[in-house]
């Protein structure tokens, strides 16, 4: 079985990450690292190599973003990805979903994987989408938020959290599968495979190399454009305590409570 | 036709944010009138108890159609299906989604089918010079984005109850059935067990008073305290998804995106990020205090009483002190 999974490079969880008004994109500028949602897919690409429930001959990292992103292949391999993929392309920059979605299938189809694992949510988009605008364009089952995965023959069963109640679904591979943060805890990688992450395979694409259409991504080839950025509306902000001497706190939280008439 | 709005049904009835949807849809479909001709429609995929009397219900919330197809229920591809060709064949301008999860993913796959521009976590949709324009709270709710669309048709995927539901008279649908032939990847994906209850069943939506308690209370026995609080308060516990998922506490008692909407006089968090999934299912409470160790989390952008600190030494404390108070 060959494994892809999708990672990707976001601003550092303690960056503020603001929106740039000249461009109408996030400002991506300052420390950057991998997604953390994606450490959970190749984390469960890794429990199933060592499951034994399937022979993976292979794990590839696949990312588009721009030069920098290098980095992210070099901590998804060094968290076990054997080799990786990096996408990267002037014309692909200001992708929206429906862009960057074709563009990464397109690379994906040229390694066929057998299972493409990605994360819940990329930290600084959001977009929970990725995975299934990818399914669609592979003609590949799949499935999002998902919190266990058991390898059958070449079926997968697994099971999420949706509207109504915990579901479990069979899929026959080769499909594509995003996996909930509740999944896995993902392993820290050994300062060997660290130091060992750079001399790895790690191959870079332009747009020609994998057969993207120029016109259809960037953004030119994108379908939603960004009109204007707001602030949200104002809220009062609440009060704080800053727990110092706890008896004097709590105090203070039965006075409150008291004066709004939760105590009766 | 203007507008095509995927209502989810479960067991005979329609979800409440597809309600909303629905609403929503007619809404918008009437203010671009002039330009789209002003109808709203729906599509349904399911078995036999899409009823022609369930299905016409839709008009209720305004929708002048419902194209039902038959199909597998609870999975996305077979609705993206259906979708495509209802879309195609009658050209819809914008395909609208409420909340959850399988509105992201059916939506998520008709944007890739029809090279479609899609937002998600829509607040609000306004017309706008003809057109549709979806507002989008990014960055933890920071900014709000207006995207608009260039090509044709616009997907919106709603943030769970962003749409009221609004019944505009008695009157029903026309409904139209349509045959689709599912897409052979569509066909690979097959339910075996749905809507799994896991833990106990316990009723949190009647509670004037919730206690709930995320991952910060460090282990499935970090309830106990959680559950001394509420019995103090005379509430009862509602939980994250990742203590759910944990396997710490039952669904049942979940708060957010794929748990339970409330609106008690007063929510207790303690252990508690505040992520979007779970602000959606309680940011109408009336009164709410928080209790996190991170001076940062998110849920004391939006708590009335917010408390930097351990919950291991606040929540005894605060207990006993409720207890004497209350004697
Ligand atoms: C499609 C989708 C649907 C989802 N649906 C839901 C849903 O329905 N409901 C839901 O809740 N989530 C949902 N989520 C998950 C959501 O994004 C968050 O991951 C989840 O709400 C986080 O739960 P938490 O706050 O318990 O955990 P965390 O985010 O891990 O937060 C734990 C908090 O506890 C604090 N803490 C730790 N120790 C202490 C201590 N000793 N004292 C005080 N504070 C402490 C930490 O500072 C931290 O802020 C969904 C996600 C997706 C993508
Ligand atoms: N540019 C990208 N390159 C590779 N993978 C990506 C990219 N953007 C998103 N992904 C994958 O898609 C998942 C969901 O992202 P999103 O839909 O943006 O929230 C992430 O966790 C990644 O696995």
């Amino acid at each position: 079985m060959k494994i892809c999974v999708l990672v990707k490079e976001v601003p550092d969880a303690a960056v503020e990450k603001r929106m740039d008004p000249n461009s109408k994109r996030l400002d991506r500028s300052g420390e950057k690292n991998l997604n953390p949602f994606d450490t959970h897919a190749i984390e469960a690409a890794m429990q199933i190599r060592e499951g034994g429930a399937a022979d993976v001959d292979e794990i590839v990292a696949v990312t588009m973003g721009p030069e920098s992103a290098f980095r992210a292949l070099h901590k998804a391999v060094s968290l076990g990805a054997d080799r990786s993929v990096h996408l990267t392309d002037e014309a692909l920059s200001g992708s929206d979903v429906c862009a960057t979605g074709y563009a990464l299938a397109k690379v994906l189809e040229s390694e066929s994987p057998d299972l493409v694992l990605l994360g819940q949510q990329s930290d600084d988009g959001e977009c929970y989408t990725i995975g299934a605008v990818v399914a669609d364009h592979l003609k590949m089952p799949s499935l999002t938020q998902v919190i266990k995965i058991d390898v059958e023959g070449n079926k997968l069963r697994c099971e999420r959290q949706a509207e109504y109640g915990y579901d479990t679904v069979e899929i026959e591979l080769p499909g594509v599968i995003s996996v909930g943060d509740a999944i896995n805890e993902p392993r820290y990688p050994s300062l060997k495979a660290i130091m060992g992450a750079k001399k790895k395979q790690l191959d870079t694409k332009a747009v020609g190399d994998v057969g993207i259409e120029a016109d259809r991504v960037g953004a030119q080839g994108s379908q939603t454009e960004v009109l204007g950025i707001n602030p949200p509306p104002q809220k009062q902000s609440g009060e704080i305590i800053e727990d110092e001497d706890t008896n004097e706190t709590v105090e203070k939280i039965v006075a409150w409570l008291d004066e709004r008439k939760l105590l009766a | 036709m203007s507008i095509l709005t995927y209502a989810l049904h479960y067991e005979g009835e329609f979800n409440k944010n597809s309600l909303g949807a629905v609403s929503e849809g007619a809404k918008l479909a009437e203010e671009l009138a002039e330009e789209l001709g002003g109808e709203a429609a729906a599509v349904v995929v399911g078995g036999e108890d899409l009823t022609d009397e369930l299905c016409a219900t839709l008009g209720k919330y305004g929708a002048a159609k419902v194209y039902r197809a038959k199909g597998p229920e609870g999975l996305a591809q077979p609705v993206v299906d259906v979708m495509a060709k209802v879309v195609q064949d009658n050209g819809f301008k914008y395909a609208l989604f409420g909340g959850g999860l399988l509105g992201f993913e059916i939506g998520a796959g008709l944007t890739a089918r029809l090279g479609a521009g899609v937002t998600m976590e829509v607040t609000s949709v306004k017309a706008q010079d003809g057109k549709l324009v979806a507002e989008r709270p990014i960055l933890q709710d920071s900014a709000i984005v207006d995207v608009g669309y260039v090509g044709e048709p616009g997907i919106i995927i709603g943030r769970l109850n962003a749409f009221d539901i609004a019944e505009g008279g008695d009157g029903t649908a026309e409904v139209i059935d349509v045959d689709v032939a599912l897409e052979d990847h569509s066909t690979k994906a097959v339910m075996v067990q749905r809507g799994e209850q896991r833990g106990a069943d316990v009723n949190i939506e009647d509670a004037d008073i919730l206690v709930a308690g995320g991952r910060g209370l460090g282990k499935p026995e970090g309830f106990e305290l959680a559950e001394a609080l509420a019995e103090a308060l005379g509430g009862a516990v509602a939980a994250t998804r990742a203590v759910v998922d944990a396997g710490w506490y039952p669904y049942a008692a979940q708060i957010g995106q794929t748990g339970k909407t409330v609106a008690p006089k007063l929510y207790l968090a303690a252990g508690i990020s505040g992520a979007i999934q779970h602000k959606v299912g309680m940011q109408n409470s009336e009164n709410i205090v928080a209790i996190n160790k991170d001076p940062n989390a998110p849920i004391f952008e939006f708590s009335d009483l917010g408390i930097v600190g351990d919950l291991n030494k606040i929540l005894p404390k605060l207990t006993d002190a409720v207890k004497a108070k209350k004697g």
